[in-house]
């Protein structure tokens, strides 16, 4: 089914792409110090910043994804965004207020606080870099479904143009913007995505006069799986060990998000611990209210576009919300929609860019590269040519990747979260006898163990739906490794931990005070 | 542009993590976040393991076609937005005093 006026869509998307860079180019004047490329001056209010998240953590994944999951599968599809939301608590109770107390720029600046510097930067660096580049890889292979979709283009070395220009745009809103310039690009892209939802799902509540009920004898009526849309495990009951496979991923969304480390890098763009609650309190209406809103579109979508129609399309699962946009609003409302979902892709590009090139610069290049001996303008200069470096491999890798399973990425860059950031993170906040070996062990042996049960698991290979269907070589039965994963990088944090008498009280002290009282923290910039 | 604090002393920090003013802080927050951690990943768990292997009791309907797993899906939400509010009150009005206390303290060299 091809819908919609492409040039419409396109010249929308260009209008948002002028604004935020216009807007780009005035909020970024005089952004030449670390604090401000990285941190955006620490100047953000906590609303901004809750908003900020919400429009880093809604990627296209969450929208087109989980729209079109509960389009086809129902009640599986909510089960996604349950755990996408609850995730969030981990972050309000445990991490954002003391991780905004005793760090500055990185994931790897609490890690490394009380430890020796150069091993525990160079492995949360690692795991940073792993971590983001899989959830960009997502996003980027999203772009190019999406263009087949909204542009009609199906010729794959076209798609190819397409992700190359998203990810050259990409690349100038950071180099020139930096970390304020991303901030604004992802506020008003979430405001933009959160009403363009907003309006949907009350246009199909009015249609519906405001009966849930009768919306899901509906959706139960249209689908071919009839009242089975309705009730769990329509997707993963086919077996145990999908059954099982699911239970491990709903353990890796909801430990996840609070070891990305673009959402902790969020955390340091605001003054104060108490700025950093309400961002997080913030992000939770706001991403609470979304899923709200996708499961009503999924919904609807069933109802008013049919299961297979959504199927056929070109876009397949992901374009049931732009077609039920199509449906209600006409060929207006899908650009607008389109408009909106590019810029979603675009938004959260540019904040995987920007953590990613921090992390390098900042851990690697200055701290175990010039021992701390760089200024704040060469690190400023080396995070910059990183992040030209990555958006290249992100352009690279996402027409590499194009055509492969988006939600799939993303739960896979939620796992190895979980596996190696989450251990190291509470130990470091809340056990005082944690060493330095105790962080590279559970680093190393969550990053391991989470990739290789992911390579030999039926999600790469020995199965139809696999990456490489024609080669069987996995054994690990799960296709999410968290169930095992992050246990075991809770387990070796333990073990490296009382295998090594390293103690530093005086850090540890140090540490536990400023996390807790907020002493000595980085201030925002005051011009 | 001010980037730079004056570093207290790191003896300091030792006595004011041995206090009993710090211990009433770390008290104060603990005694919120991790009991609340506990639970509400005790309760997301039971929902996911109900889902998972007890479709049919998730399946029975309640109001009208909305099932008992939906309701306890919006179970879910509400309980997040309600955990939300109560440690973003309870941080208000009960820690924040309490650290910022300390950190005056520390900062205007009384420890």
């Amino acid at each position: 089914m091809d819908v919609g006026n492409h040039l419409l869509n396109i010249v929308i998307f260009g209008v948002f792409v002028a604004i935020t860079l216009a807007i780009v180019l005035r909020v970024s004047r005089g952004n030449r110090t670390a604090t401000e490329y990285y941190a955006g001056g620490r100047a953000f209010s906590g609303r901004q910043n809750g908003i900020a998240i919400a429009g880093d953590y809604l990627s296209a994944a969450s929208f087109l994804g989980i729209a079109g999951a509960v389009a086809l599968y129902g009640y599986d599809g909510l089960l996604y965004s349950v755990g996408f939301l609850v995730a969030w608590l981990v972050a309000l109770l445990l991490v954002a207020e003391p991780l905004r107390n005793t760090g500055k720029y990185t994931m790897a600046d609490v890690l490394s606080f009380r430890m020796r510097q150069k091993p525990v930067r160079t492995a949360a660096a690692t795991s940073t870099l792993v971590v983001s580049f899989f959830y960009l890889l997502a996003q980027m292979a999203g772009a190019g479904g999406l263009v087949a979709l909204l542009l009609g283009v199906s010729d794959p070395g076209q798609q190819g143009l397409v992700i190359a220009v998203v990810g050259v745009i990409m690349i100038v809103y950071v180099l020139v913007g930096g970390m304020k310039g991303t901030t604004w690009v992802q506020i008003i892209k979430a405001a933009l995505l959160i009403a363009g939802a907003a309006v949907m799902t009350l246009w199909v509540l009015v249609q519906n006069r405001f009966n849930i009920s009768a919306l899901l004898a509906k959706a139960a009526e249209a689908s071919p799986e009839g009242t089975r849309i309705l009730e769990p495990m329509l997707q993963y009951g086919g077996s145990e060990m999908s059954k099982l496979s699911f239970v491990s991923l709903a353990i890796a969304l909801v430990l996840g998000a609070a070891g990305l480390p673009h959402v902790l890098m969020r955390f340091y763009t605001v003054p104060t611990a108490k700025a950093a609650r309400h961002s997080v309190a913030w992000a939770i209406a706001l991403i609470g209210a979304f899923y709200l809103f996708t499961l009503i579109l999924g919904y609807g979508a069933t109802v008013l576009v049919g299961p297979e129609v959504i199927r056929d399309s070109p876009g397949g699962v992901n374009s049931a919300a732009p077609l039920l946009a199509f449906e209600l609003g006409g060929t207006v409302l899908l650009a607008v929609i389109s408009g909106v979902a590019f810029a979603t892709i675009l938004a959260v590009v540019a904040g995987l860019t920007i953590t990613a090139s921090a992390s390098f610069s900042h851990d690697v290049y200055n701290s175990v590269i010039r021992n701390g001996s760089a200024t704040p303008e060469q690190e400023v200069r080396v995070a910059r040519i990183t992040a030209v470096v990555i958006g290249v491999l992100a352009i690279v890798g996402g027409i590499l990747a194009n055509g492969q399973n988006i939600a799939f990425l993303v739960a896979l860059a939620f796992a190895i979260a979980a596996s190696a950031n989450l251990p190291s993170i509470l130990y470091s906040l809340y056990w005082k006898r944690f060493n330095t070996r105790g962080t590279l062990w559970s680093i190393i042996a969550g990053l391991t163990s989470a990739l290789v049960l992911i390579v030999f698991s039926p999600a790469v290979s020995g199965s139809e739906t696999a990456m490489l269907p024609d080669v069987d070589f996995a054994w690990f039965p799960l296709t999410n490794p968290a169930l095992l994963s992050v246990p075991i990088g809770f387990l070796a944090g333990w073990l490296g931990t009382i295998t090594s008498n390293e103690t530093d009280d005086a850090k540890q002290a140090e540490m536990e005070v400023r996390a807790m009282t907020g002493v000595g923290a980085e201030k925002a910039v005051v011009h | 542009m001010t980037e730079t604090q004056s570093q207290p002393d790191p003896e300091v920090f030792r006595r004011t993590q041995a206090s009993p003013e710090f211990h009433e802080l770390k008290r104060s927050f603990r005694g919120f976040a991790f009991p609340m951690t506990v639970a509400f990943l005790v309760w997301y768990l039971l929902y996911v393991l109900l889902s998972t292997y007890a479709v049919e009791l998730m399946s029975t309907p309640v109001i009208g076609d909305v099932n008992l797993g939906l309701l306890i899906s919006f179970g879910q939400f509400v309980t997040t937005f309600l955990l939300t509010w109560l440690y973003v009150r309870h941080a208000n009005r009960s820690i924040d005093p309490k650290a910022e206390a300390i950190r005056v303290e520390i900062e205007e060299g009384q420890v």
